[in-house]
C-alpha cells in the first residue's frame, strides 16, 4: 500500500503545484494580497508531499518490493542499505522524482526564508517555481512513473548496474541535482522581475545567496562526478568532453558568470538586463542538460526519434520555459531601468570581461555539444565533437581570463588605477613567473603548457592570497592584531578568494597531468614495475567473494626505493546478476599524487596486463574543487546573504515598532 | 508483453546514458600491440587518442576496449611500421569511415559555424560593450529612488557597517 500512497502524494503534489500557478496568478492580476499570500502555503505542501512520494518510493527499495516495477529492474535483494536507497535516483523514473524533490524543496525554502521580499515579487517566484514543478510532475505521471507495479512479480531484481554501486555515484546526482536545480529560483526571481517590471541592487541580494547555493553544490557534483570517472571508468581520465559532463559544465560556466554579474548588480545597480538574461540562460541550460540526459538524444538521435514520448514531452517543457522566458524577456527587458555605465580600468569593467569570456566558453560548449545531433538531423552527416575540439576552443578562452583574474580582484570600484593593482601584485606576480620559469627549465624538452598552466595556476592562488594579504596586513600591528583582522574580513571576500585559490589549486593539477609516466606490461608474479619516483611488484593474484559480488584481483606491493609503503589491489569484479565484470583500479595516495593501476585479462600461466600510471599532484584537481565549493559556501555566510537566518526578537521588535 | 519489453529496453538504454562513458570494463591498449619502436609507438598513440571508437559513445581507439578499436589500433599501428606518415594513415580512414571517426571534426564548410562560433561570440559580444561604454548618455537616463527604497536600502547598509561596505581595500589612502 505504500507504494499507492507514494503515487496519491505525488498527484496531490501535482494539484498543490498546480494551486502554487493559479491561485497567487490570480491574486497578482486582482492585487490580492491573501491569494497571493497562498503561494506560501501551496509550495510548502507540494514539498511535503512530493517528500512523502520519494519516502515511499524510498521505502519499497528498501523493502526490495519487486512487485514494483522500477524497482525490480534496478535493485536487488543482496545490495548493501546504502545502495538500496541510491538506487532510488540511479534509474531514469527515480531520478526525475529526485529531480522534483529538490526544486520543491528549493520553492518551500524561498516561502519560508525571511528574506522581506516584496510580496507581489515572491508571489510571481513562486508562480514560476510552481509552474517548472507541475510540468516535471505530468512528465513524470504520464512518462515515467516510478510507482507502476507489476503484473507477475518477478522473484529478484535485476540488480544496480555495478558501475553505479559505488559511494561516489551515490552521492553525485543530488549534489548535482541541488546545483541544476538551485539555479531555478534566478530564473523565477528574473521572470518574477520581468512581470514586476522592477528590478534593482536588492533583487540582486535576494537572487545571490540562491544562486550561490547552486553554484557551491554544483561545483561540488562536477568534481564527485570526475573524481568517480577517474577512479571507475578504469584508465584514469578525470574529464572527457562527453555530453553529459558538458551537460553540467554549461550551467557552471552561465552559473558562474551569474554570480559575478550579480555583484555588479548589487554594488553598482548596473549590468541589469544582462543579470536577468543570465538568470534564464542559466536555468535553460541545466534544463537543456536535463533534456541532453534525459532523453536519449544523445545516444543517437536515432534513439530519440524511437522511442520519443520522453523526449518531446521533456522537449516541450524545454521550449515552453526557455522560449517564455526569453520572450518575456525580449518584451519586457526594455521597461527595466538601464543602469549606470562604467570607466573601462574598473573592478565591474573587469567583471563585465569575465561575463564576456564565461558566457562564451558556456556558449561554446553548448554548440559543440549540439552540433553533431543539429548537423546529422538536418544533412545526415556525422561528424564527432570530441575532446580535442574542446582543448582547442576552450583553452585560448580560459587562460586568458584565469591570467586577469586577480588584476579584476585589485581593481577597485567605479575607476581604479591599473598601474597601483599591477604593483600590489608585482609580488605575487614575479614568483609565479619565476617558478614557472624554473619548471620550464627542469622539464625543458617535455610538455610546455603543464608548466605555463601550473604558473598560472600558482598565479590565481597567490593572486587571491596577496588581495587577502593587502586587505588585512599593518606592518606596526602584531599578528594576533592582523590574524583577527583576517578573521574580521567579510565572508564573501575570504569567500571570493578561497574560490579564486581553488582555481587555480585545480589548474596546477589538471597541468600536472602532463608529468605523469604511464607503463603498459604483461606481468606475472614477482614482476618489479617502474611508477615514476616509485616501483610496483606484483605479489599475488587472488579470487574472493564480497557481500554481493565475486572479485580477482592482483595484490601488488609499493615501494619507494627499499621501504614498503603499502598495497594496492586493482582487479575484476563480477556483481551477482551481471554478466559483464567490472574493473576496479588499484589506487595509493602518496602526498598529492597517486599510484593508478587498472588490470586487463587475466591470462591462463598466471600473467596479467596491467595499465600503471603516476599521476603527480592529480588530488589537486578535485580538492581545488572543494575549495571553491568552500569559497562558495563561506560567501553564503557572509551577512549580506543570509538566506534564512531568523530575526532575534529585539529586531523583530524593532520592525514591529 | 511488448510494452514491458519496450520499456525495459528502454531503461536499458538510459540506464547506458547514466553510465557516462562506457560500460565495458576498460584496459584499451594491450601490451601485446605495442611497437617496439618508442618514437613510433609514441606517433601510434598520439594518432590513436584523436580517432573514435565507432562504436563506443565518446571514446578514443586509445581508450576503448572493443574489438573494432582493438582492430583499427593494430591497424594504424602497421601502417606506422610500414612508413606511412599520420596525415595518410588519417586519410585513408576518413575515407573509409567519415568524418565520424575523427575526434577533432575538420575544418570545411559544414564545420565552418562550429568552429567559428567561439571568436565571433567573443568579438561580437566585446563589439557590443566597446559600442556601449563610447555611449555616455545612458547615464543620464537614472531615475531617483523611491522613499520606500531609501528605507530599504539604508536598512541594509547599516546591516553591514561592521564589514567592509565600500569593498575598497581598507589600507589603501
Amino acid at each position: 500500500m505504500t507504494v499507492e500512497w507514494g503515487h496519491f502524494a505525488l498527484i496531490l503534489a501535482l494539484v498543490l503545484s498546480l494551486c502554487q500557478v493559479g491561485l497567487p496568478l490570480w491574486g497578482l492580476v486582482s492585487r490580492d494580497a491573501a491569494l497571493m499570500q497562498t503561494a506560501r502555503g501551496t509550495a510548502v505542501g507540494a514539498f511535503v508531499f512530493t517528500l512523502l512520494a520519494f519516502a515511499a518510493l524510498t521505502y519499497a527499495y528498501v523493502q526490495s518490493d519487486f512487485s514494483v516495477i522500477n524497482v525490480a529492474m534496478n535493485s536487488h535483494s543482496t545490495k548493501p542499505l546504502a545502495y538500496k536507497i541510491s538506487g532510488v535516483w540511479s534509474n531514469h523514473e527515480g531520478s526525475m522524482l529526485l529531480w522534483v524533490l529538490i526544486l520543491t524543496l528549493f520553492a518551500a525554502l524561498v516561502a519560508m526564508a525571511r528574506q522581506a521580499i516584496p510580496l507581489p515579487l515572491l508571489a510571481a517566484v513562486l508562480v514560476v517555481q510552481g509552474a517548472v514543478a507541475s510540468a516535471f510532475f505530468l512528465f513524470i505521471l504520464i512518462t515515467s512513473n516510478p510507482f507502476l507495479r507489476a503484473m507477475d512479480v518477478p522473484a529478484e531484481g535485476r540488480g544496480l548496474n555495478p558501475i553505479l554501486q559505488d559511494p561516489g555515484l551515490a552521492i553525485h546526482p543530488p549534489l548535482l541535482y541541488i546545483g541544476y536545480v538551485g539555479f531555478s529560483i534566478a530564473f523565477s526571481f528574473a521572470i518574477g522581475a520581468l512581470i514586476h517590471g522592477r528590478i534593482d541592487a536588492v533583487w540582486a541580494r535576494f537572487v545571490r545567496p540562491w544562486t550561490l547555493l547552486a553554484w557551491s553544490f554544483l561545483t561540488l557534483g562536477i568534481a564527485m562526478g570526475s573524481y568517480w570517472a577517474y577512479y571507475e571508468l578504469g584508465w584514469g581520465g578525470f574529464w572527457f568532453w562527453d555530453p553529459v559532463e558538458n551537460a553540467s559544465l554549461m550551467p557552471w560556466l552561465a552559473g558562474t558568470a551569474l554570480l559575478h554579474s550579480t555583484v555588479v548588480m548589487e554594488k553598482r545597480d548596473a549590468l541589469k538586463v544582462w543579470t536577468i538574461l543570465l538568470s534564464i540562460l542559466t536555468f535553460s541550460l541545466s534544463l537543456i542538460g536535463t533534456f541532453l540526459v534525459r532523453s536519449g538524444v544523445l545516444t543517437s538521435v536515432h534513439t530519440f526519434a524511437s522511442d520519443p514520448s520522453r523526449g518531446k514531452f521533456i522537449l516541450g517543457i524545454l521550449v515552453f520555459f526557455i522560449g517564455g522566458g526569453l520572450s518575456l524577456f525580449a518584451w519586457r527587458a526594455h521597461a527595466l531601468r538601464q543602469g549606470g555605465l562604467f570607466a573601462p580600468i574598473s573592478r565591474e569593467a573587469g567583471l563585465v570581461l569575465n561575463n564576456l569570456v564565461l558566457a562564451t566558453m558556456a556558449a561554446t560548449v553548448l554548440i559543440g555539444t549540439l552540433y553533431p545531433l543539429v548537423l546529422e538531423a538536418t544533412s545526415g552527416d556525422k561528424i564527432s565533437v570530441g575532446a580535442p575540439f574542446f582543448e582547442a576552443t576552450m583553452l585560448p578562452l580560459f587562460l586568458p581570463l584565469a591570467v586577469l583574474q586577480p588584476l579584476g580582484t585589485a581593481l577597485s570600484w567605479k575607476r581604479a588605477d591599473l598601474w597601483a593593482a599591477m604593483q600590489r601584485l608585482s609580488w605575487a606576480f614575479g614568483f609565479s613567473v619565476l617558478v614557472m620559469g624554473i619548471v620550464l627549465y627542469v622539464t625543458r624538452g617535455g610538455s610546455v603548457i603543464a608548466p605555463v598552466g601550473a604558473g598560472i595556476g600558482l598565479w590565481l592562488v597567490l593572486g587571491s592570497m596577496a588581495d587577502l594579504w593587502l586587505r588585512v596586513w599593518r606592518a606596526k600591528a602584531g599578528w594576533a592584531v592582523n590574524l583577527s583582522r583576517l578573521i574580521g574580513l567579510p565572508r564573501a571576500a575570504l569567500g571570493t578568494a578561497l574560490a579564486h585559490a581553488g582555481l587555480g589549486i585545480s589548474l596546477i593539477g589538471i597541468a600536472a597531468t602532463g608529468w605523469g609516466t604511464e607503463v603498459i606490461a604483461t606481468v606475472g608474479k614477482g614482476a618489479e614495475i617502474p611508477a615514476g619516483p616509485y616501483r610496483v611488484v606484483l605479489e599475488q593474484v587472488i579470487t574472493r567473494n564480497g557481500p554481493d559480488y565475486r572479485e580477482t584481483i592482483g595484490r601488488f606491493q609499493v615501494y619507494s626505493d627499499q621501504n614498503r609503503l603499502g598495497v594496492i589491489e586493482p582487479g575484476k569484479r563480477l556483481f551477482i546478476g551481471q554478466t559483464m565484470p567490472k574493473t576496479e583500479a588499484g589506487l595509493m595516495t602518496l602526498g598529492l599524487g597517486q599510484i593508478y593501476a587498472s588490470l586487463g585479462e587475466f591470462q591462463t600461466d598466471g600473467t596479467v596486463s596491467l595499465r600503471l600510471y603516476w599521476k603527480p599532484l592529480v588530488i589537486l584537481i578535485w580538492a581545488g574543487a572543494l575549495v571553491m565549493a568552500l569559497g562558495g559556501f563561506l560567501s553564503l555566510l557572509d551577512r549580506r546573504s543570509r538566506i534564512a537566518a531568523p530575526k532575534t526578537a529585539r529586531q523583530a521588535q524593532g520592525e514591529a515598532a | 508483453m511488448t510494452r514491458q519489453c519496450a520499456r525495459s529496453l528502454t531503461l536499458a538504454v538510459l540506464l547506458v546514458m547514466l553510465a557516462l562513458t562506457g560500460l565495458s570494463p576498460l584496459r584499451a591498449v594491450e601490451p601485446d600491440e605495442r611497437l617496439a619502436d618508442p618514437a613510433q609507438e609514441m606517433r601510434a598513440r598520439a594518432l590513436s587518442a584523436g580517432l573514435r571508437c565507432l562504436v563506443c559513445q565518446n571514446q578514443s581507439i586509445d581508450d576503448s576496449n572493443a574489438p573494432l578499436a582493438r582492430d583499427l589500433r593494430i591497424l594504424l599501428r602497421e601502417r606506422i611500421a610500414a612508413g606511412d606518415d599520420d596525415a595518410a594513415i588519417k586519410r585513408d580512414l576518413v575515407a573509409r569511415y567519415g568524418d565520424f571517426i575523427l575526434l577533432q571534426p575538420p575544418f570545411n564548410p559544414r564545420t565552418l559555424v562550429l568552429w567559428t562560433a567561439p571568436f565571433v561570440l567573443l568579438a561580437a559580444g566585446g563589439w557590443v560593450l566597446l559600442r556601449r561604454s563610447r555611449r555616455p548618455s545612458a547615464l543620464e537616463h537614472t531615475t531617483p529612488l523611491t522613499e520606500q527604497e531609501r528605507e530599504n536600502l539604508r536598512r541594509l547598509l547599516a546591516q553591514d557597517q561592521p564589514d567592509n561596505p565600500s569593498g575598497h581595500p581598507p589600507h589603501r589612502p
